[in-house]
């Protein structure tokens, strides 16, 4: 689209010839060249002062570096199984969760005596730092997967629990009375209405809780676990690998990217009516 | 059927009653009584003070009142949303298995997440209509609307007119017993109010519903009205019942040309003067006590 410009004439005066004006954002192209090349920019800037010698590589070690260790790490199955052990303990964490936390947040959206008795109780808790109940929960849960799949999920039910009920309790009362007007059974008020008038803040919940669970699940597999990305970091710091530390954080985040890419995927199909808003 | 007395209901025009003396076949909303209280910081407030009124089937009932005098409280008690302190309500149902009621709602009514065809055929829906009568019916009144072409938007891609339209498409698809609406156009511009007012007349001359419509523009009332009911101010009750004998289909514009108009219009002006300075008066005086806050 090409936008004109008119100068503003004076009274009485001849109009101004109109002339295209400079565009004064960038294009969307150029936006997308600058967003891949600072990153890249970056780590060719740290490539050359890693051989330069202006930096200490025994702290940043240079790119080509890390990423010859990635190969090797792939190479001997290792990056696979560390990293498809945390994705399955977030996986299985995420769903444990979700669902008492919608149905939760649910409760306490609809029905007030439950808010009341609960809201004190959810609000309270919830800035405990989850880090700090990784011992109690070791404790109660053991050294194997269930305490990493508990700390996934308390992560995830947290932010899931509040802005679900926050979401259902803040859809507009005409919505309900236009449900009630035109006959909606319970089921329907709750299908048509409640449900998707609270999606929007349902969805960031999730977004936030799963932000959350990828931070927990490392926490928790640095330590006592004898596998995952976590646990990799946590290992190289051991045995000195440099490397292989970066590694694990480059692959968390590039987890946590993907998983917000396929978030706002799903996001996007749930809530078609937000779409080019 | 026993005329109440006592109270100064003043009839204006000879017949306009509020209780009508016609066949009682004939009523179709049957309203006794009609009392409700709300407490607003320990005090009691009384929204609507023993209403009587009597609304024959077919009628397009307006009601006009300075704000604050119950007419949406009214409004929102015919529709069950709400139930009176004390009195009745009696609907004689018409239809068979068609609804008692369905309202256009004041401001933004309809569901931002559902699509305009969706939204206009949410009470056919969750009625279990089959799907074949709701096709046709949602169909017919969305190019009533002039929305055949936006049956897929959303509403937020909508102007406020629009919206406003989906709403009453909405309500008329559900083919509803009695409408109501409560001061659907309140929020829009002039030229699209009159524009809406023309259509939602164009729609009712199809079907002649009986409709309890409640506004502030006094304009609008007699533009729409077979019979106009002016509030006092709170408490609210009925002032003064005014007929508006134009004849039907009405020309919005050209009706504004007639003598008559005026002389309606400065009509109710003359009960309702009274009624906003003491309504302003009672604001200012207790700011507290004002409409009352759902939820």
């Amino acid at each position: 689209m090409t936008q004109v410009a008119r100068k503003p004439a004076a009274p009485g005066a001849e109009p101004v010839a109109t002339r295209p004006v400079r565009r004064l954002l960038p294009s969307r192209r150029l936006e997308r060249t600058l967003a891949v090349l600072t990153p890249v920019g970056l780590l060719l800037i740290w490539e050359l002062a890693a051989r330069a010698g202006a930096i200490d590589t025994r702290f940043f070690p240079a790119p080509s570096s890390i990423f010859h260790q990635m190969g090797v790490l792939a190479q001997s199955g290792e990056l696979w199984t560390n990293t498809w052990a945390s994705l399955r303990r977030l996986f299985i964490g995420f769903w444990v969760g979700l669902v008492p936390g919608l149905a939760l947040g649910i409760a306490m959206g609809l029905y007030r005596p439950v808010r009341a008795a609960l809201q004190p109780l959810v609000s309270g808790t919830y800035p405990i730092p989850k880090s700090a109940l990784l011992p109690l929960i070791l404790l109660i849960f053991g050294l194997d997967e269930p305490s990493k799949i508990v700390m996934v999920a308390i992560g995830v039910f947290y932010p899931v629990a509040l802005n679900t009920a926050a979401g259902v309790a803040n859809v507009s009362p005409i919505y309900y009375d236009v449900a009630s007007n035109f006959g909606a059974s319970r089921w329907n008020v709750f299908r048509k209405v409640a449900i998707p008038g609270a999606m929007p803040s349902i969805l960031t919940g999730i977004e936030l809780g799963v932000g959350l669970g990828l931070i927990l699940i490392a926490i928790a597999e640095m330590v006592g676990a004898q596998s995952g990305l976590g646990y990799m970091i946590w290992n190289a710091w051991q045995v000195y690998s440099v490397e292989t530390m970066y590694v694990g954080l480059l692959v968390i985040a590039v987890i946590g990217y993907l998983l917000a890419l396929l978030l706002g995927a799903i996001g996007a199909r749930l809530t078609p009516w937000r779409n080019g808003k | 059927m026993t005329v109440d007395e006592g109270r100064d209901v003043a009839s204006t025009t000879g017949p306009a009653a509020a209780v009508s003396d016609k066949d009682p076949a004939d009523v179709h909303i049957s309203i006794r009584g009609l009392t409700k209280q709300f407490d607003v910081r320990g005090s009691t407030v009384t929204a609507l003070d023993s209403l009587d009124l009597d609304i024959p089937r077919g009628q397009f009932l307006v009601i006009v009142g300075p704000s604050g005098c119950g007419k949406t409280t009214l409004l929102r008690m015919l529709a069950a949303l709400e139930s009176p302190t004390s009195g009745a309500v009696e609907v004689r149902h018409g239809g068979e298995g068609r609804p008692g009621n369905s309202m256009v709602f004041q401001g933004d009514s309809i569901f931002p997440w559902m699509s305009v065809w969706d939204n206009a055929a949410f009470g056919l829906t969750m009625r279990g209509v089959p799907r074949a009568e709701i096709r046709e019916s949602v169909g017919h009144y969305l190019e009533k609307t002039g929305l055949s072409a936006f049956a897929d938007a959303y509403p937020h891609q909508l102007s406020g007119g629009m919206r406003q339209r989906v709403s009453i498409a909405r309500a008329f698809a559900n083919d509803p017993d009695v409408l109501l609406m409560d001061e659907p156009f309140s929020a829009l511009d002039e030229q699209n109010k009159t524009l809406l007012q023309a259509e939602l007349l164009r729609i009712w001359d199809e079907t002649r519903k009986t409709v309890v419509f409640i506004t502030h523009s006094v304009d609008e009332a007699v533009t729409l009205a077979d019979r106009i009911m002016v509030m006092s101010a709170q408490p609210g009750q009925a002032k003064a019942f005014v007929d508006v004998p134009f004849e039907r289909p009405r020309d919005v514009l050209e009706l504004r040309h007639l003598e008559e108009y005026g002389d309606i219009v400065y009509d109710i002006w003359q009960h309702l003067r009274d009624e906003v300075s003491r309504s302003q008066r009672q604001a200012a005086a207790a700011p507290a006590t004002g409409r009352r806050r759902r939820r």
